[in-house]
């Protein structure tokens, strides 16, 4: 009876796995691998059941990876991957120059004002997301809330709806809490008394800080900076509603492809190539996340 | 001093504190300190002497750890001074005073070494590269961890890291050493020996140690000088014999030691004697107080002699009933009522492997004591 739940409880996970990670993963490779054709569903070619294991065999001989060489050509797929991953990249780095001092505040504060601050960075998260990127259209655009008040206060407006710049604020603003959680964590349960130790033996409360107190918050730091790269380059949202069609991004990519031109394989194969990229960030999280449970 | 009885039988000619031109190394001055509407300490004043071993003993809550935290400068005084030689340390931030801590949770730097650990002090007072690597090899043999330089603290035992913790704080040569309970987190044993290899280190090292404890028996065998704190205040400060064998009132009778107390009407019997009427009879008691007033006579169990025979009449006398003893191999302790409801304590120190007169439960038994023996208090 008790091995059997047990048998049960370890299937379960991998079952589900199975049927939602495994199996679209390979449809979407199998996809990759074919070709686009004028046809309902858009591409060739398809499994003949009728004719059993010939039928497999054609269909196999059928798949090539031309559209890989294709994306390798275009300089539009090159580009759109490398700012991906430049856009993610400076996002986390704003992430942590924003995120961190956020989460050491917190974690400074008296226990009963820390949970409001907590609550505080989570709240946004009740609203719609879609709802919260309008809300910064809202605030960006030529005539917004911002520009408003800027000239209200006899200033310059600035106009900065379908930049980067406007794609990376809703970046940081809509992964904050991801950054500012993990890190809140680890800072909140460090032993204060390692900061009396180190001040106590001459650090003065900066040098404290920066040979004790940070070292030891890099693990939530790291799992934050993984925890928001991954899905930012893979963002798709965010790039089309604040980034006009100027931000080239791999998640519009793969929406354009899809929804425009109709490109299934094109389609498939960029998210297999952005899934292959953010393996490696995912396996490091995943080893970090070992590390810190250990 | 050769005709007058010593208190504990023990001659020690380290006492700085006796000497009227010795400087206290520090001086604690009107302390007080108060955590919103609770006052932590209260009014303080103490002196501690160069290479003395003093320890702050008393029951959690009683301020000690205050104490201590406001030397290490973790806290400030709301009043009064903290002097370090003739100098006013009290609103010196931690880092720049020559005073170092082992904390009771060790809070070794998970992320260091060992070596590193060690040598953390040294490298923020800016010693030569060179010379921090010789004392952190001194320091490692010092505490016997030769070779564990490369551990982390994790992979060590509690003992070892415990050694790493009193060696960091060793190292870069503090003024006075701080101990905040050191050995709360060792078992019995390894307490014992590390006691002992604690009072050579400081013997060697010519330093002088605070300790912070509650444990009276840490205190006693460790320190030269013990205070007494209750409430934020010390209640008594003296050589462990002093506050065990003249113990100022009843509570350090009780904090320090088990005590039998009764309770009467005093009056003189001449000669510095007390005579206490009280409900359990009529004893007699080396000490000077004012007679008439109300009075306890303390007495420590081991000063009992427990007879099975009635003792010729005289003396301080008791009789009873052996209620219950513990045989703990060294000692044995009895529990006797003398009246309904009302028990003392004897111990007797096993010197003999046999008794031509053993003794049960529910015998009748007698007590005696000597007058010196006993104890007068007043509070």
């Amino acid at each position: 009876m008790k091995r059997r739940g047990s048998v049960l409880a370890a299937i379960l996970p991998l079952l589900w796995l199975a049927v939602f990670f495994v199996l679209p993963f390979m449809l979407v490779a199998k996809l990759s691998l074919s070709d686009t054709a004028l046809a309902v569903p858009p591409y060739v070619p398809q499994m003949d059941w009728d004719q059993g294991l010939k039928g497999m065999q054609a269909f196999i001989a059928a798949l090539d990876s031309e559209t890989y060489v294709r994306l390798a050509k275009d300089r539009l797929y090159l580009d759109a991957y490398l700012s991906s991953l430049r856009l993610a990249g400076i996002g986390t780095g704003l992430l942590l120059l924003i995120g961190y001092p956020v989460a050491y505040g917190i974690s400074r504060c008296p226990p009963t004002l820390r949970l409001a601050l907590v609550m505080a960075v989570i709240l946004p998260f009740w609203t719609s997301f879609l709802i919260r990127i309008y809300a910064w259209i809202a605030i960006l655009k030529p005539a917004g809330v911002l520009n408003t008040a800027l000239h209200a206060l006899g200033l310059p407006g600035i106009d900065i709806l379908n930049t980067e710049a406007a794609v990376l604020l809703g970046l940081v603003y809509a992964y904050l809490p991801f950054m500012v959680l993990p890190l809140y964590a680890i800072l909140e349960r460090q032993d204060e008394r390692l900061i009396e130790a180190a001040q106590d033996l001459g650090s003065t409360p900066l040098s404290a800080f920066w040979r004790i107190t940070f070292p030891l918050s890099l693990p939530g730091a790291a799992a934050g900076a993984l925890l928001c790269f991954i899905p930012m380059a893979g963002e798709f949202v965010i790039p089309d509603l604040l980034g006009g069609s100027e931000t080239l991004m791999l998640g519009k990519v793969i929406w354009t492809e899809f929804f425009a031109n109709r490109d299934w394989p094109a389609a498939s194969a960029v998210a297999i190539v952005l899934l292959a990229t953010l393996v490696i960030p995912i396996l490091m999280f995943e080893r970090q996340q070992k590390k810190v449970l250990s | 001093m050769n005709g007058r009885p010593q208190i504990g039988g023990i001659r020690s000619s380290f006492a700085p504190w006796e000497d009227l031109s010795a400087r206290p190394l520090v001086r604690f001055e009107g302390v007080r300190k108060a955590f919103g509407d609770t006052v932590a300490v209260k009014r303080v004043d103490l002196s501690i002497y160069e290479r003395e071993f003093f320890a702050l003993l008393g029951p959690s809550g009683c301020g000690k750890t205050t104490l201590m935290r406001m030397l290490a400068g973790f806290e400030t005084p709301d009043s009064g001074q903290i002097l370090l030689g003739d100098q006013d340390i009290s609103a010196e931030p931690p880092h720049r005073r020559p005073v170092h801590m082992m904390f009771q949770s060790y809070a070794l730097f998970p992320h260091l070494n060992v070596a590193q650990n060690i040598g953390f002090g040294l490298r923020r007072q800016g010693v030569p590269k060179a010379e921090i690597t010789a004392r952190i090899e001194e320091m490692l043999a010092m505490v016997k961890l030769e070779g564990l330089g490369r551990r982390r603290p994790d992979q060590l035992s509690g003992g070892q890291q415990q050694r790493v913790a009193l060696a960091r704080a060793l190292a870069p040569r503090p003024r006075i050493l701080l101990l905040d309970e050191p050995m709360a987190a060792l078992d019995k044993k390894l307490r014992e020996e590390t006691q002992f290899e604690l009072m050579a280190l400081q013997q060697d090292l010519g330093l002088t140690f605070m300790i912070v404890t509650h444990d009276q028996d840490e205190a006693m065998v460790l320190a030269d000088r013990i205070a007494v704190m209750r409430d934020g205040e010390i209640v008594q400060i003296g050589r462990p014999a002093e506050v065990y064998e003249a113990p100022v009132d009843r509570y350090v009778a009780g904090f320090i030691g088990d005590v039998n107390l009764f309770e009467g009407r005093m009056e003189s019997a001449g000669s510095g004697r007390m005579r206490l009427h009280s409900t359990d009879g009529v004893f007699e008691a080396d000490g000077t107080t004012p007679p008439g007033d109300t009075g306890w006579l303390a007495i420590r169990p081991e000063k009992i002699a427990v007879h099975s025979k009635r003792p010729p009449p005289g003396g301080n006398q008791l009789a009873g009933r052996l209620l219950d003893y513990g045989y703990l191999g060294d000692w044995t302790t009895y529990l006797v009522e003398i009246a309904p409801g009302r028990t003392v304590r004897a111990a007797r120190a096993n010197a003999t492997r046999t008794d031509e007169q053993p003794l049960g439960c529910d015998d009748p038994v007698w007590l005696t004591f000597a007058p010196s023996s006993a104890v007068v208090l007043t509070k």
